[in-house]
């Protein structure tokens, strides 16, 4: 639902994910962070939700 | 509804001269007309300050004093509308009172008003409100105007479908007829047809205006934490001024934290200064919890709000 909420604000849902992982899981999570990186790398940079400190 | 609440004062007095309750917490007249403001009475003398009527927008079960429970404090009788009596069911939930505690005096509801349509009607100050059945006369010093009431209720009025309290020990009046909609969430799906960049937009300039005051936070009942996050300072969740970032994240970590427990009572949007329509965030969450999980808050007494509580069956399919 925060996923959801979030999306409904405009933010792309590409750069929401969830994941569990247990501490044993190192390939998993290795699998999950390149997935997310490629992910976020395909959108570019955000735009939203970024504070900026010089306004 | 005029008719309601000479049961309401009838109840109200019978609780107090028995003392079956150490107070009760209804409606009295606002200091200026087409105004409410709640008001706990301790004697069965006063109840004749009780009103109930059209502009009772706020949700009294913002008042029953939070952590009643752990503070073992005697029984309070409140007047409750459809969706008051709902969040009433969530603090019993959520242990913030017990049901022993508390003694709902139920009233039928056809709805309140929306004060910002009725004050647009108008250049000069309300003078005067009165209501008739589902006729309401204001008057102002320049002009007097008729409305039906059913054309300036309030969105969340329009689209509840919970006017009758789910759970009340006494009703003030007989129920009246809940509606059924076509549509329920139109404004959600709305917004959602909007593409990404134009949903940024429409929340940015939502909540352009917000100030910052907290009323819409301090006057919803599901939020009782004794220290809100947005005034934690160590550690610091979030900026606290106007910065359009820290606006957006307080808005969105509030209704957040309504998920799965937002009633749509509409207080926050009342409670508002500035005329910004928060419910735009709650919303959402409330549709989802409807799709998601077959949820409506506040209607039973022995489910826990979606979020709160795990089952096998959630949807998961969003977790990797
Ligand atoms: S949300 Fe429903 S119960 Fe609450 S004031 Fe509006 S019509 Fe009445
Ligand atoms: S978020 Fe607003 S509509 Fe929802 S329960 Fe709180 S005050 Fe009522
Ligand atoms: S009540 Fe209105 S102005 Fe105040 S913090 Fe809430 S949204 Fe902002």
């Amino acid at each position: 639902m925060m996923g959801n909420l979030l999306e409904h604000m405009g933010v792309d849902r590409d750069r929401i994910h969830f994941s569990w992982i247990s501490s044993a899981e190192a390939t998993k999570f290795v699998d999950v962070v390149k997935e997310i990186s490629e992910k976020v790398r395909a959108l570019g940079p955000n735009k939203k939700f970024v504070k900026d400190y010089n306004k | 509804m005029d008719t309601c609440i000479e049961k309401i004062r009838a109840i109200g007095a019978d609780l107090l001269a028995k003392g079956t309750v150490e107070k009760v917490i209804g409606f009295a007249d606002g200091s200026i007309p087409m105004a409410t403001r709640p008001m706990a009475l301790t004697s069965d003398k006063d109840v004749d300050k009780l009103v109930f009527n059209s502009v009772c927008g706020l949700n009294l079960a913002n008042y029953v004093s939070k952590n009643s429970l752990s503070n073992k404090e005697g029984k309070i009788a409140v007047v409750a509308k459809g969706c008051d009596a709902r969040n009433l069911v969530t603090h019993i939930v959520e242990n913030q009172i017990s049901r022993e505690q508390i003694y709902i005096i139920g009233v039928p509801c056809t709805g309140m008003v929306d004060k910002r349509k009725i004050a647009a009607l108008f250049d000069d100050e309300i003078t005067g409100f009165e209501e008739h059945g589902d006729t309401l006369t204001i008057t102002s010093a320049s002009k007097t105007e008729t409305v039906k009431k059913a054309d300036v209720l309030r969105h969340n009025c329009r689209v509840c479908t919970h006017r009758n309290p789910p759970v009340y020990d006494v009703m003030a009046g007989d129920p009246v007829e809940e509606q059924t909609l076509d549509h329920p969430y139109e404004d959600v799906d709305q917004i959602a047809a909007m593409d990404l960049d134009a949903r940024w937009a429409y929340f940015e300039n939502l909540t352009k205006n917000c100030i910052r005051c907290y009323a819409c936070r301090n006057a919803c009942p599901l939020c009782y934490c004794p220290t809100c996050f947005v005034d934690e300072s160590s550690p610091q969740w979030v900026g606290k001024g106007q910065n359009e970032i820290d606006v957006t994240t307080f808005h969105f970590l509030r209704a957040f934290h309504c998920a799965g427990r937002c009633t749509d009572c509409g207080a926050c949007v009342e409670a508002c200064p500035m005329g910004i329509n928060v419910r735009d965030f709650t919303r959402k969450l409330n549709k989802d919890a409807l799709e998601l999980f077959g949820w409506e808050a506040g209607l039973v007494l022995d489910k826990r709000p979606p979020l709160d509580a795990y089952s096998p069956n959630d949807p998961n399919d969003f977790i990797k």
